[in-house]
């Protein structure tokens, strides 16, 4: 992967004016480990990846392949103990967040970097109403006043497309939907302008429906507040329809990266491919759906060789010998498959 | 749609502890095991064999005559003769404190096994049948909570009379109504799960869903209950007979003991002392034990 | 919000009426002529006759109940066998007493128990936590009584620091508040502690860092109120614990309250004065409980709508 913080140093920090596409954070050999009593879970095994200013990258995978991990790792939130980030380097516009304090730390969530969570009915504190959420935010990073910070989080209600925010600021969330809960919470993460907003499973919790608007007012607000996300998923579908590039995850590591035409064009990792297999498709009546065999591994017991080998069609002898590394397929299209061995 | 197993409760990858199924025969094997590996549960543990130990052989091991009155030897300090001391009778300490252990021992599980029982029995009926049942039974129960236990245990002690075995009477009346409740909301919300709906459907007789389904259930919760139990029932002794409402002199009931000793604080304080102590160390084992429990059977619990 | 508060008024209503039927008929049917107890031995049967039915101990239980239920509610809950006096006066010059060592064993209580139980989360797995939760283990553990008298041994006879028992200076009031109020803080700091960590758990908490709330910020404002929820319910029980425990507190430190009128009433078997206290025991809990479930209310907005 190439090392952007040298660039990054060199530019100056005027946030989200600065050209898009440019490499704005850089994840390298991330491993996020967890001690349990039986034994260590390496959670996130040597993530690398990069988010484009301006862009949507995707990471996708089935539960449990460290996904949420990998994003809280960039937070520092990983509840510890047990979890640990033990090795890697996560930087932000020239600045390696695992060597801040914590107070500096303190700068950046919520503030530079921001993040939304897949269950609305539960990440919205029952005890207060969800104006004075959206406020603490406000009023903790841009040391606005209480009634500045009112008007703000009225306009962010207002941009998120809350009907009658006047009336639903005050309310406690559990008077809303869940659709509405989670325009809130989209409220509250992009309220301090972000650079980088990480959405983990933000339509998961919702109706189908009220899936497409938000994923819809997501895309929106990334495009006119020009920040990058990242968008954690199991859901092709969704990253078909508003991620820029993808990185699908397994057991721990990234088997695949690819931009998002290019990877629904020629995937080639037989993981991804099975995931577009088993996706529903629109015209295709009375064939079964596909299914990948077999379950995500246990991380404690990770199969020899390539960990996805005991679920794969097209597995060979050495497959179940050697993991193979991340290859370049040309262009920025890499796979962590023998089979596209130089 | 994906469960949100992955974060934050637990650790990715791994399976995550389920909720575990009813009572088999392998649950007191995992009980055990899950006991000896908590520390301060197997302290409490053994704490309570010896405490049993002590109660039943206690004519064995008591160095004298715990009712041998010796006026030649009132109030000995703790010495190699009297490792506890002597009483304003003479009497030694330690053996008064070892018989007591019997009064405790089934004063702990006596009442608290009666009132478990009829706890459970109209929890049940209440959770299973609802209606004016349940509305009666819960009723009942919410009156007798409103009462400081300690204060009902005395009316009914002012009653039935001061002795010990009206303590039993009085514990138990006091002590069901919690139970009942905890009972009634495990039914209720067993009630809504697949097997027992099934098991009706398919025509189960009501007595049988009870006492094949909804009563093993609450088992675990049963046992947390009554491990904590206990020693609520031993402070309750203790308490009405220092109050001078429950064993009457000269039984070696520690709280009595603790009681005649407090005349002679400032002159012979271990008279009043040392059986308290016991108390607590009763009481603190028993406490350990039922932390642990709870700690261990904290799965089958969440219904 | 005041509809929440009527409903729970009115619900307590029965269960006040069912305390003073179970204790008006478990003291009315007990065995002994009160009359015979009054009065001196060797009195013409036919005063005895007399006396008993001005006192209408000869008419059926349900009529003596409701004239009871009546006489109460309009403050008169007869004349102590013993003392010769209106109890409802012995309890009003009582209550004071009572409530003064219960509001002092409470602020104890919640003043050692709740920062006890935070300072055993935030220093997890360390000495603070561990002496936090040893001091509330014991505090659940040990006899009221073998406290009171062990601080009396401590602090009054060896070190003559505080006076042994008596009520007539705020000193006399440390050692009973400190031996009733241990149970309390010991369960408040228990239950602290597991809600606290449960609630650290949450998704909300989670939000609350992300948002870039440093960790204490975050136990201050997202987490310790809502770990008060269980703790506010186990503040009703401690009502009730208090009043139970003040009643050995009293007894051990001579304190002239209403737990002591009660015991003292036992042992003379002075029945109206020992009926008015439990009642009037048993009332205070209840209103205890009814504070509690509305303080609940006020905290999680989620039970008004309900």
């Amino acid at each position: 992967m190439p090392d952007d913080s040298m660039t990054a140093q060199k530019a100056d920090s005027t946030g989200n004016q600065r050209p898009e596409g440019e490499v704005m954070l850089t994840v390298a050999g991330l491993k996020t480990y967890f001690s349990t009593r039986q034994g260590v879970i390496p959670a996130v095994d040597d993530i690398s990846l990069e988010v484009r200013r301006g862009k949507i990258l995707g990471l996708v995978g089935e539960s449990g392949c460290g996904k949420s991990i990998t994003a809280l790792s960039i937070l520092r939130l990983v509840p510890s103990p047990p979890g640990k980030i033990i090795a890697g380097r996560v930087v932000l516009d020239g600045k390696n967040l695992l060597e801040l304090t914590e107070k500096e730390m303190g700068h950046i969530r919520g503030n530079e970097i921001s993040m939304i969570f897949q269950e609305p009915m539960t990440s919205l504190n029952p005890v207060y109403t969800v104006g004075k959420q959206v406020m603490e935010a406000l009023i903790l990073h841009q040391k606005l006043s209480k009634a500045q910070a009112r008007e703000k989080a009225l306009a962010m209600f207002n941009l998120v497309g809350i009907p009658e925010p006047e009336k639903r600021i005050d309310v406690y969330p559990h008077q809303l939907s869940g659709g509405l809960r989670q325009r809130v919470m989209i409220a509250m993460a992009l309220s301090c302008r972000p650079k980088l907003l990480i959405a983990d499973e933000p339509t998961t919790a919702l109706d189908v429906t009220v899936q497409a608007q938000i994923l819809r007012l997501m895309k929106e607000l990334q495009e006119e507040l020009n920040s990058a996300i990242i968008l954690i998923t199991h859901d092709l579908g969704v990253v078909a329809e508003i991620c820029d590039d993808v990185n699908v995850m397994y057991a721990g590591r990234i088997v695949e990266h690819a931009d998002v035409y290019e990877l629904f064009d020629r995937a080639l990792h037989p993981y991804t491919a099975g995931l577009l297999k088993s996706l529903p498709k629109m015209y295709q009546e009375n064939e079964r759906l596909y299914n990948i065999v077999g379950m995500v591994p246990n991380l404690l017991q990770l199969p020899k060789g390539c960990r996805f080998h005991p679920r794969c069609e097209s597995a060979r002898a050495i497959c179940r010998e050697a993991e193979p590394a991340l290859f370049e397929t040309g262009g920025s299209h890499l796979v962590r498959c023998w089979k596209y061995k130089g | 749609m994906e469960p949100k197993a992955d974060m934050p409760s637990g650790p990715p990858g791994v399976p995550a502890r389920k909720e575990k199924e009813p009572v088999t025969e392998s649950f007191w094997r995992e009980l055990l095991y899950s006991i000896k590996q908590n520390r301060s549960a197997s302290l409490g543990g053994i704490g309570l064999l010896l405490f049993v130990a002590a109660a039943i052989f206690a004519p064995y091991i008591s160095p004298h005559d715990p009712y041998l009155v010796n006026l030649n030897a009132q109030f000995h300090r703790p010495s190699p003769e009297y490792p506890l001391g002597t009483d304003m009778y003479g009497r030694d300490i330690l053996s008064r404190i070892i018989h007591g252990s019997r009064i405790s021992l089934v004063i702990g599980l006596v009442p608290t096994a009666i009132s478990m029982a009829i706890g459970t029995i109209l929890g049940l009926l209440a959770g299973f049948y609802g209606g004016r049942t349940d509305s009666a039974i819960m009723r009942s129960a919410d009156i007798v909570m409103a009462f400081p236990s300690l204060l009902l245990a005395m009316v009914v002690m002012y009653t039935l009379g001061a002795s010990l075995l009206n303590i039993f009477i009085a514990l138990s009346l006091v002590g069901w109504a919690g139970i009942a409740r905890v009972v009634r909301a495990q039914t209720l919300s067993l009630k809504e799960k697949e097997f027992i709906e099934a098991a009706r459907a398919i025509g189960v007789k009501n007595r049988v869903v009870i006492a094949r389904h909804l009563f093993p259930n609450c088992v675990p919760s049963l046992l947390v209950l009554f491990t904590l139990g206990i020693p609520g029932a031993i402070l309750s002794e203790a308490s009405l007979s220092f109050l001078g409402v429950g064993a009457q002199p000269p039984t070696p009931s520690w709280g009595l003991m603790v009681s005649t000793g407090k005349e002679f604080l400032s002159v012979a304080p271990w008279v009043a002392i040392t059986p308290g102590i016991a108390i607590l160390l009763v009481v603190l084992a028993f406490n350990f034990l039922g932390d642990g429990l709870r700690d261990a059977l904290d799965p089958y619990m969440k219904h | 919000m005041g509809r929440f508060v009527l409903n729970r008024l009115l619900g307590s209503v029965p269960i006040l009426l069912g305390v003073i039927l179970i204790i008006f008929v478990l003291l009315n049917v007990v065995p002994g002529d009160p009359v015979a107890l009054m009065m001196a031995e060797h009195i013409d049967p036919d005063v005895v006759a007399r006396v008993r039915a001005e006192m209408h101990l000869d008419d059926p239980l349900y009529v003596r109940f409701g004239r009871f239920v009546w006489d109460a509610l309009h403050g008169d809950f007869g004349v102590s066998y013993k003392m010769n006096r209106p109890v409802a006066t012995l309890l009003m010059d009582a209550f004071p007493n009572t409530l003064l060592l219960a509001v002092a064993a409470a602020l104890f209580s919640w003043l050692v128990g709740i920062p006890a139980g935070i300072l055993s989360v935030v220093k997890k797995n360390s000495f603070p936590d561990y002496f936090s939760m040893g001091f509330a283990l014991l505090g659940v553990s040990m006899p009221v009584f073998w406290a009171g008298l062990l601080m009396q041994y401590i602090f009054a006879f060896q070190l003559g620091w505080l006076p042994v028992s008596g009520f007539n200076s705020p000193l006399c009031l440390i050692m009973p508040a400190v031996v009733l109020g241990w149970s309390s803080a010991g369960m408040i700091a228990r239950l602290t502690r597991s809600s606290l960590l449960e609630v650290m758990g949450n998704d909300y908490i989670r939000t609350a860092r992300a948002k870039g709330l440093t960790a204490v910020s975050v136990l201050v404002n997202h987490a310790l109120k809502n770990s008060f929820l269980p703790v506010v319910t186990v503040m009703a029980i401690q009502v009730a614990s208090l009043l139970s425990g003040a009643v050995i507190t009293e007894t051990i430190f001579s304190i002239p309250g209403i737990g002591r009128i009660a015991v003292n009433a036992i042992q003379a078997r002075d029945m109206p004065l020992l009926q008015a206290s439990v009642i009037f025991t048993t009332l205070l809990v209840i209103i205890g409980n009814l504070a509690a479930d509305i303080m609940y209310s006020i905290l999680d907005p989620r039970i008004k709508s309900k």
